[in-house]
């Protein structure tokens, strides 16, 4: 079939069988699902928390700024080991239906890394919410828009153009705190490689494709991004 | 003529910031086809008075009638704010602002900007709003540049598009704030020209200005505004021919 | 009360290590953050690829792969070397890579790349006028670099310092995963042991804030010693 080549290219090394390549294979696919679930979730928690924290009124600004600050103010870890230990000592959920979704330790990952991403995006959009050139808002008043038009046709649409650069750094920084998803006992990427240093004892070999494989992703994601900016960022350029 | 109602009044405007009284008591009424300017030093309270005529900024005191509707005013904790704000979004609509920096939109190009508000506030069909910006592109000299955005235009360019979008919403009087003032001196003919055109088709507008040409030229009113007060108003022949204030006489004096 | 089920003392330790490896990894980031940034500014390729090589595969493998990596092949690497000389010389050595050391190599390591690009922003911010004045009253270059181009660079650069501590400060939990005994890694023991994860986690994650407020409030400090004649503020 078409893999006999690749077969016979594996049959030289001990390491890099067709079983080991199938373990990152779905190393990528646990990263990739966990990274691209928690991102789109935590955008569409973002968007409303923004305009909340960019509110004047402070009892709706200010525990979103709390939120932000004790996410973006702790490591990853922590709040990864908070929501895992959390849930898998609470009392009586083992009995529950729940537990075999939630032993799996994918749920309380996404979780975490979902208000993780969360609070980070936040904070990047009430910047670029606040960066809006104050003339344009007053254009917009001036021409009889309310409060919600202005937002929805002058503001968001500006911020989230200004947002793009810092948000692909945001993208890029999911995927490479994503790697603590092992420590948890997942199966991602970095798990892929633990499993195959364990067994091998080969930790070159093991811990460099997972880092080749992330350096892939980075540059698939740095690349998407600036093509993004250059199509979406044009207006600003003279 | 008396029965159509005019388009704006204002009565006994008062606005301070802080501790400084910015706005005495200023009044205005702009009849249909009146073109009224202000001129007067920096800090006389000129845009002051000219942002308050449509709540850009909230005067303490005084009335507010566009098109015969008086705006109604309430009491807050932050101060006077207006009562109703459907009712400022409708008398919004109805004069239509040009800024000092233009304040085009910069994520939209210029047809996009100037269609914006007719299709989202007026609720005009895009179509309509799209024939009636292309017209209005012509109009103003930008045909060839309706789809640039306004980062890709010079600043003359940029205000004779801001003056296009302002057209767009159909308004009863037009405000205009400083509209050259950011301008580099070789592009202001072009915005002042088109400005000529719409004050000698019997627009009804409001401008604060330098340009002591335009003033003379086309106003039927120019006040002379100092310290948040008129100090001399009239037809341009009696204010900036005629000055009889001291203070007015040596604002006009050109400066060597 | 902060007795923690007989944890607390360890946990403070555990904080005291956190601290000394995020205090000597920014060192050796600083130290290597320099240096990069001068390679990159470098008027010969060499050190300018070396740089930029450094940078862009720091800045795209996750944090924690390079450690597993230096961390596990980094032991290997060194019995091979002592291996060789034992041969080769007959010296017995046995160089043990202890989780502090590889912690601190690593995260220095990583943030080095960081602190580089920080740097070499804020070498080019600074006018030439200010250098080229400080040539035309006879400094020596070394003089130039530590009157005039160090200071005012620094005032370019606190800020992004300022950044990079914080995400360092959070990056030296990854140490637990490689059995370092710092705070996160005893409050996950605990939480594990006694099945109350929040009595030792929640804590845990207060100490970080704490050390991040005071850490911010130090920079601003800094900041403004370093922008003393810019604007006055």
């Amino acid at each position: 079939m078409e893999l006999t080549w690749l077969t016979e290219l594996l049959a030289d090394n001990r390491i890099f069988t067709l079983q080991t390549l199938g373990y990152y294979w779905d190393g990528i696919v646990t990263t990739t699902q966990l990274v691209f679930l928690s991102l789109v979730i935590g955008l569409l928690m973002a968007i409303p928390l923004a305009i909340g924290r960019s509110s004047r009124h402070r009892w709706i600004s200010l525990p979103i700024y709390l939120y932000t600050y004790v996410f973006r103010g702790t490591p990853l870890l922590i709040q990864l080991y908070i929501i895992y230990y959390g849930v898998v000592f609470f009392d009586g959920i083992q009995e529950t239906f729940l537990w075999p979704i939630l032993r799996e330790a994918f749920y309380p990952a996404l979780i975490a890394f979902t208000l993780n991403t969360a609070a980070y995006t936040t904070e990047i959009f009430r910047g670029a919410i606040k960066a809006t050139p104050r003339g344009e808002i007053e254009a917009a008043r001036a021409y009889g828009m309310s409060d919600a038009l202005v937002m929805r046709r002058i503001i968001l649409p500006s911020a989230f153009r200004r947002a793009l650069p810092a948000y692909g750094n945001e993208v890029i920084f999911m995927l490479h705190a994503s790697a603590i998803a092992s420590v948890v006992t997942l199966m991602d990427i970095t798990g892929a490689a633990r499993f195959i240093y364990a067994r091998y004892y080969a930790p070159f070999e093991a811990f460099l494709f997972a880092a080749a494989i992330y350096l892939c992703l980075t540059f698939t994601i740095l690349y998407f991004f600036r093509y993004l900016e250059k199509r979406l960022l044009a207006h600003l350029k003279p | 003529m008396a029965d159509t109602p005019i388009p704006l009044e204002v009565r006994n405007i008062k606005k301070r910031f802080g501790e400084t009284d910015v706005l005495k008591g200023l009044s205005l009424q702009a009849r249909k086809g009146d073109v009224i300017t202000f001129i007067g030093a920096s800090g006389s309270g000129k845009s002051t008075f000219l942002r308050c005529m449509n709540l850009l900024e909230q005067p303490d005191e005084g009335d507010l009638i566009v098109h015969g509707e008086e705006i109604r005013f309430k009491q807050t904790r932050r101060g006077r704010e207006p009562q109703d704000n459907k009712q400022v979004v409708r008398m919004r609509a109805k004069l239509s602002m040009v800024f000092q920096s233009f304040n085009l939109w910069s994520h939209m190009t210029l047809l996009e900007n100037i269609v914006e508000a007719p299709i989202h506030v007026l609720g005009k069909s895009r179509k309509e709003a799209t024939e009636h910006a292309h017209s209005l592109l012509e109009r103003v000299g930008l045909t060839a540049r309706a789809n640039a955005y306004p980062a890709q235009m010079s600043g003359g360019q940029q205000q004779r598009g801001a003056i296009a979008r302002a057209l767009a919403m159909d308004p009863e009087v037009m405000l205009f704030d400083e509209p050259t003032s950011a301008l580099d001196p070789e592009l202001v003919g072009d915005v002042l020209k088109v400005m000529r055109d719409l004050a000698n088709e019997g627009r009804t507008m409001v401008v604060v200005t330098h340009e002591m040409g335009f003033a003379r030229d086309v106003s039927s009113q120019v006040i002379y505004l100092h310290e948040g007060l008129i100090e001399e108003s009239g037809s341009p022949e009696q204010v900036l021919v005629n000055p009889v204030s001291p203070r007015l006489k040596q604002f006009l004096t050109p400066k060597y | 009360m902060l007795d923690l089920h007989g944890y607390g003392p360890r946990l403070l330790e555990g904080a005291g290590v956190t601290l000394q490896l995020a205090v000597l990894s920014l060192t050796l980031a600083l130290i290597l953050g320099l240096l990069t940034a001068s390679a990159k500014l470098s008027r010969h390729w060499l050190p300018r690829k070396v740089a930029t090589l450094y940078t862009t595969v720091i800045r795209g493998v996750p944090d924690l792969v390079l450690m597993l990596l230096l961390f596990f092949g980094g032991q290997i690497l060194l019995n091979i070397i002592t291996d060789a000389i034992y041969d080769r010389f007959g010296l017995d050595w046995y160089i043990n890579l202890n989780a502090f050391a590889a912690g601190v190599i690593t995260i220095g390591f990583i943030f080095g790349a960081y602190m580089g690009e920080t740097f070499r922003g804020a070498f080019m911010a600074v006018e030439s006028g200010q250098i080229e004045a400080g040539k035309a009253y006879g400094m020596t270059p070394w003089l130039v670099f530590r009157r005039i181009q160090f200071p005012q660079m620094m005032r370019h650069a606190l800020p992004g310092i300022s950044n990079n501590w914080m995400v360092l400060l959070k990056t030296t939990a990854l140490v637990s995963v490689i059995g370092l005994s710092d705070m996160v890694r005893i409050a996950a023991e605990a939480s594990r042991a006694t099945h109350e994860p929040f009595t030792f986690l929640i804590p845990v994650a207060i100490v970080y804030l704490l050390i991040a407020s005071v850490s911010e409030w130090l920079f601003v400090w800094l900041q403004k010693r370093y922008n003393v004649g810019f604007g006055g503020r």
